[in-house]
């Protein structure tokens, strides 16, 4: 038996409502037709008035999840995709956020957001934004790349206190398969190595730690040995996870698939220059998504955001430096 | 019978109302003067930050907060301290969120309308107008879930507050789920400086209540007989489980946007409209002439009130203030997850 990443997602809602009487489903088509990706296939049929259709309301829809959350529940919001949430944006980021510091009573909402490019989704199908969520204080920010941390991270966004936004990758959710769900799970924050090396750290998240999997496995033909990390949370960033790879390999290339400008990928080379400039051995560099909108054809999809090719390319120039 | 005893009582059928306006009466005028203190200590600069009143809209706002019970749940607005304060606020949370006291419930880290207390029910604006609607659905939806039942929950809004996507995804919302929601519209004329001629253009707001599939009510929100009258009977509706009520009040704002605005923009001739008449002089012209309260007894009701403002200006004026040094500057609940990174 396998399981792909959006069945891992599917299995850690369930596991959820089961668990938890506070956890409720909230997003549009999420109810009997068991959402446009059918990331809740049949929990409402599982869960009777616990999954529940919401109006083409982004704003209303993170809002009225604030507000079941304060009165003690445990909310769990599906964004269609990652880009309406920027109609819930002001809730998210204004309210949300900034609840339990103002007030001292926590906000715990999970927002689900598939998000990323996908071959033909064009420009409004297909945005990262991770980045503009991590920017605000009070969210903790996942972008999970494996079946494994997509089934834990989700029930750990559920579990904890504060608003998650749980960052998935549409590209993931079928072509990533694992044997068998986990039973345990590294804890929230902290990054991963995905493959160990000494010539270099490539640090990514999301889709993007798969792309760097493979321009590692090219370039270790080239007898060249790099180190991918994978972050898990980019808020929290495990900065010292990343520092210790730096120091390990001296060279540093950040992968992100959002656009270039601020970032994630920036805060990544920001804190290694700041933090650890005396560990590396070359300039940091960093790899993003062109800074055009996502473009809808497949041609022009591949050659906007950072692929294993390009990605190769970045690492060669980053190793004659 | 002498004379005094007839002019004290009361025709049965107006004792209940008698009650409950004088009950009303006397927290428009605490409210008022509470807001008066905060006019005067933003003048001589004891406030940081804006000022922001009630002035005009008393009686709209404490029928509000008359009309909602313990465990009912009020995301009061800007102009709602006669509302906050009926609803069960405290003189002292008021006071202590305009001075930063650190004792207050927003500890300083947000200030003047900002505040409330959201596990009593009443929960703190945001500034972003029309953004605490679909709050107090999500609030709603919570006790749903619970099993918790005949609670209902309220927020006033201005005219501006209107024109916002917030407001009709979450009326909207509030249908589709027939939640108990009762949206009070303080059509007070003005959004800050923008008449309502620029703000809408539908002949009353009332119309949108059929839009939206929700009730309507209409009054003029300086008649405290009507604001109690149309606002009870509201929350009774949403309380029987008839869904969202939206009511929609006629007045003028007796003040400027806030303190620092001089209100130059009204027009003089809105000034002499009968709904622009001063809700607390009508109210207490009403108590008086109906005999339910002398004007010694109203005297003694505002110097109570006076003291009252007094005594919690006084003392939290004697609190400490925010130590930058002892803030945790932690935004998250789950401090494991916080960073501690502030990028310096
Ligand atoms: C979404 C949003 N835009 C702008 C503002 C700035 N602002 C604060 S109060 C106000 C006017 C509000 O008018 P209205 O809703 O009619 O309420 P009133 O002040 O008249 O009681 C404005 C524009 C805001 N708080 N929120």
């Amino acid at each position: 038996m396998s399981i792909t990443y959006l069945e891992a997602i599917r299995a850690a809602q369930g596991k959820a409502l089961a668990d938890d009487p506070r956890v409720f489903i909230y997003g549009q088509d999420v109810g009997a037709f068991g959402g446009a990706f059918k990331a809740t296939k049949n929990l409402s049929q599982e869960f009777p008035g616990r999954v529940l259709d919401a109006p083409i309301s982004e704003d209303a829809i993170v809002g009225a999840a604030i507000g079941a959350a304060v009165a003690g529940m445990r909310p769990i919001v599906e964004m269609q995709f990652a880009d309406f949430s920027t109609i819930g944006f002001n809730q998210i980021v204004n309210h949300a956020g900034a609840y339990h510091w103002r007030t001292n009573v926590p906000c715990p909402i999970t927002i689900r957001l598939p998000g990323g490019g996908t071959s033909g989704g064009g420009p409004f199908h297909s945005q990262s934004l991770e980045a503009i969520y991590a920017h605000f204080p009070g969210v903790v920010v996942m972008t999970p790349a494996t079946v494994e941390d997509a089934y834990s991270m989700l029930l750990d966004a559920v579990a904890i206190d504060d608003p998650v936004i749980f960052f998935e990758h549409k590209f993931l959710y079928y072509h990533l398969k694992a044997e068998k769900l986990p039973t345990e799970a590294m804890p929230t924050g902290k990054a991963r190595i995905a493959r160990p090396g000494r010539d270099m750290t490539i640090v990514a998240y999301s889709a993007m730690v798969h792309e760097a999997l493979a321009a590692a496995e090219e370039l270790a033909a080239e007898r060249v040995e790099i180190e991918v990390v994978d972050l898990r949370t980019v808020k929290p960033l495990d900065t010292d996870t990343i520092m210790a790879s730096v120091a390990r390999t001296g060279r540093l290339l950040c992968v992100g698939e959002a656009w270039p400008y601020g970032g994630v990928t920036a805060e990544v080379l920001a804190r290694v220059a700041t933090e650890g400039f005396d560990l590396l051995d070359a300039p940091p560099q960093r790899l993003n998504a062109k800074d055009t909108p996502v473009p809808y054809h497949p041609t022009l999809w591949a050659a906007h955001r950072p692929t294993a090719r390009s990605i190769a390319v970045a690492a060669r120039n980053l190793l004659r430096l | 019978m002498v004379q005094s005893v007839v002019e004290r009582s009361v025709p049965v059928e107006d004792a209940p109302l008698r009650a409950e306006y004088i009950k009303a009466f006397r927290g428009m005028l605490l409210a008022r003067v509470l807001d008066d203190k905060f006019a005067s200590l933003y003048r001589g600069g004891k406030i940081h930050g804006g000022v922001y009143l009630g002035r005009g809209q008393e009686a709209l706002s404490v029928s509000v907060g008359l009309a909602l019970r313990p465990g009912d749940v009020f995301a009061p607005l800007i102009r709602d301290g006669a509302g906050r304060l009926a609803f069960g606020e405290s003189i002292l949370d008021a006071v202590r969120t305009y001075l930063g006291s650190v004792l207050g419930p927003m500890r300083a880290r947000d200030g003047n309308v900002h505040r409330g207390r959201p596990l009593t029910g009443l929960l703190p604006m945001l500034s972003h107008l029309g953004a605490m609607v679909p709050v107090v659905n999500g609030v709603l939806l919570g006790h749903r879930f619970k099993g918790i039942r005949e609670t209902v929950g309220a927020t006033c809004l201005g005219e501006g507050g209107t024109s916002t996507g917030a407001f009709h995804e979450a009326l909207n919302q509030a249908a589709v789920e027939q939640l108990p929601l009762v949206l009070v519209i303080a059509n007070n004329q003005y959004a800050y400086s923008t008449p309502s001629s620029r703000q809408f253009a539908c002949h009353s707001l009332v119309d949108k209540a059929i839009g939206y599939g929700v009730r309507g009510h209409s009054l003029e929100g300086n008649d405290l007989e009507a604001c109690l009258t149309v606002v009870g009977d509201a929350v009774a509706r949403a309380r029987r489980g008839e869904g969202p009520q939206l009511v929609v009040a006629r007045l003028l704002r007796l003040c400027g946007h806030g303190e620092h605005d001089d209100a130059s923009y009204i027009d003089p001739a809105l000034k002499s409209a009968p709904f622009a008449r001063d809700c607390l002089r009508l109210a207490e012209e009403r108590v008086l002439a109906a005999g339910w309260m002398s004007p010694r007894e109203v005297e003694l009701w505002r110097a109570e009130c006076v003291q009252k403002v007094e005594e919690a200006v006084a003392q939290v004026q004697r609190e400490p203030g925010p130590d930058p040094y002892a803030e945790d500057w932690c935004a998250l609940a789950s401090r494991h997850l916080s960073e501690g990174y502030h990028g310096a």
